[in-house]
């Protein structure tokens, strides 16, 4: 069934839009991320705009991660003061990137940039996650300890001033990082079209020393409202959210969300962050590729307004 | 001599008016199948008919045989055309040219090519052809056509074309008999909504010798219609709607889908 979409303006195939809400949302589902890196690349080689497709995906990310956040919350696994501050941060960041991306639009070179920052970012978190995931995997076949925490290691990012009591996530730290994370995270959130979840996890795992327990749900409600911050900024100094396009893909990606993390909790977790890590990086390549061959049509042509 | 200089000036003056003068012998009475077409979600495209006929009056000679071109010029735009370069092995957007105010959809249809209707320097004045059209770029701080064969230019002309939207073609126009005419004006799917303006020219023995025009409206209608209207009218509201939406929908999945 063919619909046409009234701000990407363009006729897609709902059916196909719809498995690929789906098809996002059970990996999202099955890795506890928001899924915009694979959304977003997705919907740029169906044919629509990257523009469009940032700032669509972006009430996409909003819904989903609703949803994860609710029952996240049933279960008292987020830390509502760590979410603060990081979203103090992360409104920010959101401003600056969507700040960035109206500039990079005018200039011609908005397309670009999402495609190098997709190589980049994805490329090496891809690799590292890959790295991580199969050098935890070796540890355990050889039968030795699994976890990676350290407990009692001090890194310089524990001795800056400003600190702080987490209850929840039983941390004692300083705010100055988890006000940056949260501030790239929303930047790269607006400019990139992604939720950030699968960089705000290790992040907050790894630097911030976060528990596993509360890290999911807190990242989840940082997701929800810079993307819901995101979605609005576009609307109104863009013009480019596709509200339909983001209803189709809504749709099928919590229903598809459902399914996948049923399907998470049948693997471990050392598969499942090579399997997610192995994913990231396919798009990261796939994007370098598009950057490194010839274009079949050097020139493209663009409105720059003055209809009339 | 250098007396007699303005002296034939103004004979060869008259002698143009003399030859225009005829030019209001022929009258061109045309009419598009449909003044007013609507898009609806589900519109694939569709093809207007043009039909016409040239009127003569007494002092119109006898058996002259007629050529006719027609110009169907869409709502005007500003648009860039940017090219791809390789920097640091990695294909980026380097150089640009800016058109200004062109035809977002542009159809010249004919009865046979332009070099047989008329001369080289009439086909540029008339404009026949998508290389005599004016399209006007910025060129630093001048503002002015360049040659057909100009990088940029062929580019967003061949760009347009694969999209349907420019388009050329010389046995469009077909007459039904000596005076009658009509030509068919597709629209693909993707026709920018807007004021069509329909240029109609009449030439006979390479020169131009009646013309006139009409025009029709393309409007959207529906709600794709009412959704991209308000996105850039009440860009907050919309905003405000849409991350409501996703927030309903988040919730109704949490709902839908609990498993305590």
């Amino acid at each position: 069934m063919q619909l046409y979409l009234p701000i990407a303006d363009i006729p897609v195939n709902v059916f196909l839009i719809l498995a690929m809400g789906a098809a996002v949302g059970f990996v999202s589902g099955m890795f506890g991320i928001g899924g915009g890196f694979l959304m977003t690349p997705l919907l740029i080689f169906v044919g629509i705009a990257p523009a469009v497709a940032v700032a669509s995906v972006a009430s996409h990310i909003a819904a989903s991660s609703f949803s994860g956040a609710i029952s996240y919350w049933r279960r008292r696994a987020i830390d509502p003061v760590l979410a603060v501050v990081l979203l103090s941060g992360g409104g920010l960041g959101t401003a600056l990137g969507v700040w960035t991306f109206t500039l990079l639009r005018s200039l011609g070179q908005l397309d670009l940039m999402i495609a190098t920052s997709y190589v980049i970012l994805l490329t090496t978190v891809g690799a590292l996650m890959f790295w991580e995931g199969l050098r935890a995997l070796l540890r355990a076949r050889r039968g030795g300890p699994v976890t990676t925490r350290r407990p009692g290691s001090h890194v310089w990012i524990h001795g800056l001033p400003l600190k702080m009591r987490f209850k929840r996530s039983k941390i004692y730290l300083s705010v100055i990082p988890v006000v940056v994370i949260g501030l790239v995270i929303g930047f790269i959130g607006a400019v990139m079209g992604i939720g950030g979840g699968f960089i705000l996890v290790p992040l907050l795992i790894y630097v911030l020393r976060v528990p596993t327990s509360t890290v999911i749900g807190t990242s989840m409600v940082l997701t929800l409202v810079t993307m819901v911050f995101a979605t609005m900024l576009h609307a109104v100094t863009n013009h480019l959210v596709d509200a339909v396009l983001a209803l189709i893909l809504m749709v099928g990606g919590v229903t598809g969300a459902q399914f996948g993390a049923r399907a998470g909790q049948k693997i471990r977790g050392e598969h499942l962050r090579l399997l997610l890590g192995l994913l990231v990086l396919a798009v990261g390549v796939r994007f370098a590729v598009e950057l490194v061959i010839r274009p079949e049509d050097l020139f493209t042509i663009r409105e720059t307004g003055g209809t009339g | 001599m250098i007396a007699r200089a303005p002296l034939i000036l103004v004979s060869l003056a008259l002698g143009a008016l003399l030859a225009a003068s005829p030019a209001q012998a022929e009258r061109l009475i045309v009419s598009v199948s449909n003044h007013r077409v609507t898009v609806t979600p589900n519109y694939s495209g569709e093809e207007l008919v043009l039909f016409g006929s040239v009127e003569k009056d007494a002092t119109t000679p006898a058996n002259r045989s007629y050529d006719l071109v027609v110009t169907v010029a869409g709502p005007r735009a500003d648009m860039v055309t940017r090219r791809k370069e390789r920097r640091f092995g990695i294909w980026i957007n380097t150089d640009s040219r800016q058109f200004l105010q062109v035809p977002t959809y542009l159809a010249l249809f004919s009865n046979r090519p332009f070099d047989a209707i008329a001369s080289p320097e009439v086909q540029r004045r008339q404009q026949l052809g998508l290389n005599n059209v004016l399209l006007t770029q910025r060129v630093g701080p001048d503002y002015a056509d360049v040659v057909p064969d100009d990088a940029f230019r062929s580019a967003f002309v061949r760009l347009r074309k694969q999209h349907g939207l420019y388009r050329e073609e010389t046995s469009a126009v077909t007459f039904l008999t000596p005076t009658l005419f009509r030509t068919g004006i597709p629209l693909p799917a993707e026709v920018p909504i807007g004021l069509y303006n329909v240029e109609i020219k009449l030439f006979a023995e390479g020169a131009l010798v009646a013309k006139t025009d009409t025009a029709f409206e393309i409007v959207k209608v529906g709600f794709e219609q009412f959704v991209a209207t308000t996105a850039r009218q009440n860009g907050f509201v919309y905003g405000l709607v849409t991350a409501f939406m996703a927030l309903m929908t988040g919730w109704m999945a949490s709902i839908v889908f609990r498993k305590d």
